[in-house]
């Protein structure tokens, strides 16, 4: 059974008890990503104070993988500059794309804490897209938020 | 809490009218294992089935012995490429009661419906007058139901935008039915078309099409039938159904990908533009203008997927030699016993008719507190191939207020082995991620 490599228990955590999960003011974006494939969806609000990220809330349905790695990612983001937090999304996007090599994951674990435990899925190509929902959803809205919000 | 599930009028195993065993001997595919040394349980017909030897043998036979492209040349490979990509089609529209020269080969079903919307929109602007006669345009109406795989709306979707048409459409019932009760007044003078599916792709559900057809009949619509998920799965007839065209792909029925048919009453093909145009399809070019080939060469521009057909009525002989009925009823006997065994598992919700009447064999389903991803995952970790999502067919999941299915379907090939294999699988997702009462898988 290699189901235990993808569903690690950190994953199947915060699949049950999600962090920061509900859509809250203030924000400066909210953008509503789909993965046309499933249908699954996230609607994602950024809050930023001055470049850092100060909040990031969001709703949304879909299988154990998109919603535990939007509950990762508001871990490891909010407080982090937007540059940092896209920098974080890049390394997350390597680790995505490993095909399982355990070499990556060892490199990108401090960084990505809890998020290193998507590692497995990325041995699942049909799946990645599902952890990389929210980060995608992420980008568009920092994005669209710093553009909001400059001067 | 203990709980024991005892059904005893629940799932029987009723003889089957299909060798299980010997079939799955013609399949090659199914003697490889998945997912570290486990048996494939193929339960995705309804995506694409899996191809018999015979298709194989045939799709080689052609390449290594024949290989020209027909209708072109006069040398001998090119007269018996000809003969072979001919007489294919005559197998292929005996199989649905067609005279050969109703039948049109597209790249697949997608293709066969889009060159009907592209003709009857190319119909508005039609130099020749003959071809104007189906002309779709503004004050006109399309008519689709909510059932419809994607293929099946979103061709008529752009048809109305390109014509200024208005698409109009047919709900469903909560058990999964059409609703027919407004038939009279969605279908009516205006209608140019009716759109509408034979079999469900994502529900089952078996349409009462002769109501339908009557119907737009009566108004002097056209009637196009989407027979993907039939043609494979019931004996089909085409006098019998009294629609105007018939599509189905040959991917879903043993046969290639690549080769799907659009079958259409001659003098209706006759009166319509072409879709794609080029060699093949004409009748004398000019560079001032050009005129076109009867049916069904009007409709069939370049090289045609020649290996492909003859793959495709190799898979029709297959079917055939096993009889259709037959077929049909060793699918009834699976839904049966899969809709019982499935109706077991506390937790578990079928999306679409809860027994076997007027209901083909995709079986759409919900777990509890399980999303569909999460479910195809752990049975692919068992060797069991399901489709999971919205199943091209977005429009059904949300009227039924789920965000994705899991999806079994089922084929000659299959047997009451991989259906226990399915719900021991949902059992077994249950245990996984704690949800569900008793399990004892």
């Amino acid at each position: 059974m290699q189901l235990e490599s993808m569903y690690q228990d950190i994953i199947l955590d915060h699949y049950r008890n999600p962090h920061g999960r509900g859509l809250r003011e203030p924000f400066e974006a909210e953008v509503h990503h789909v993965n046309p494939t499933c249908g699954d969806e996230v609607t994602l609000r950024v809050h930023l104070d001055g470049d850092t990220i100060a909040d990031v809330s969001y709703e949304g349905m879909g299988c154990s993988i998109s919603q535990a790695s939007v509950s990762a990612m508001y871990d490891l983001v909010i407080g982090k500059s937007v540059t940092e937090a896209l920098e974080t999304g890049e390394h997350f996007m390597t680790l995505m794309q490993s095909k399982g090599d355990a070499s990556v994951a060892e490199k990108l674990e401090d960084e990505l804490e809890d998020a290193v435990a998507f590692a497995g899925v990325s041995k699942y190509p049909a799946r990645v897209k599902c952890a990389l929902m929210s980060w995608m959803a992420l980008k568009d809205a920092s994005a669209r938020a710093w553009g909001g919000t400059k001067p | 809490m203990t709980q024991t599930v005892s059904r005893p009028e629940g799932a029987r195993q009723m003889p089957l009218p299909l060798d299980v065993e010997a079939i799955r001997a013609d399949f090659p595919i199914l003697s490889r294992t998945v997912r570290d040394g486990k048996r494939l349980v193929y339960l995705d017909s309804g995506a694409t089935s899996q191809k018999p030897r015979a298709v194989l043998d045939a799709e080689r036979w052609f390449y290594e012995n024949v290989n020209a492209a027909p209708h072109r040349g006069a040398h001998q490979l090119a007269e018996e490429a000809t003969g072979a990509y001919e007489a294919a089609r005559a197998t292929i529209g005996a199989f649905i009661g067609a005279p050969d020269n109703e039948i049109v080969f597209t790249r697949n079903s997608t293709e066969s419906i889009n060159l009907v919307a592209y003709a009857l929109s190319n119909a508005a602007t039609a130099k020749e007058p003959e071809f104007r006669r189906y002309a779709v345009g503004q004050g006109d109406e399309i008519v689709v139901t909510e059932m419809e795989h994607h293929a099946n709306l979103l061709p008529w979707q752009q048809l109305c935008e390109r014509t200024g048409a208005t698409l109009r459409w047919l709900g469903l019932t909560d058990d999964g039915r059409l609703d027919l009760s407004d038939l009279s007044t969605v279908v009516n003078e205006r209608t140019k078309l009716v759109a509408v599916t034979q079999q469900s792709n994502i529900l089952g559900t078996i349409n009462p099409l002769g109501d339908i057809i009557a119907r737009a009949h009566e108004v002097g619509a056209l009637v196009l039938v989407d027979g993907a998920q039939s043609v494979p799965h019931q004996p089909v007839d085409v006098a019998e159904l009294g629609a105007d065209f018939l599509v189905f792909s040959g991917h879903k029925m043993l046969g290639p990908t690549g080769v799907g048919v659009l079958w259409g009453r001659y003098d209706v093909l006759d009166a319509l533009p072409p879709f794609l145009t080029g060699g093949s399809m004409i009748e004398v070019v000019r560079m001032e203008g050009s005129t076109f080939a009867a049916p069904p060469q009007r409709f069939e521009a370049g090289v045609p997927m020649t290996a492909q057909v003859i793959g495709l009525a190799a898979a029709v002989e297959y079917l055939q030699r096993l009889g259709m009925d037959r077929v049909e009823e060793h699918e009834k006997a699976l839904t049966a016993y899969a809709l019982a065994k499935l109706g077991e598992i506390p937790g578990v919700t079928v999306i679409g008719p809860p027994d076997t009447v007027a209901r083909g064999g995709a079986i759409s389903f919900t777990v509890e507190g399980i999303h569909p991803h999460d479910v195809g995952q752990v049975l692919d970790d068992r060797g069991i191939a399901v489709r999971v999502g919205h199943h091209c067919a977005w429009p059904v999941v949300r009227r039924y207020g789920v965000p994705a299915t899991t999806r079994a379907t089922f084929y000659v090939h299959t047997g009451y082995d991989d259906i226990d294999a399915l719900a021991d699988g949902v059992r077994a997702a249950q245990t996984f991620f704690g949800v569900g009462s008793e399990d004892n898988a």
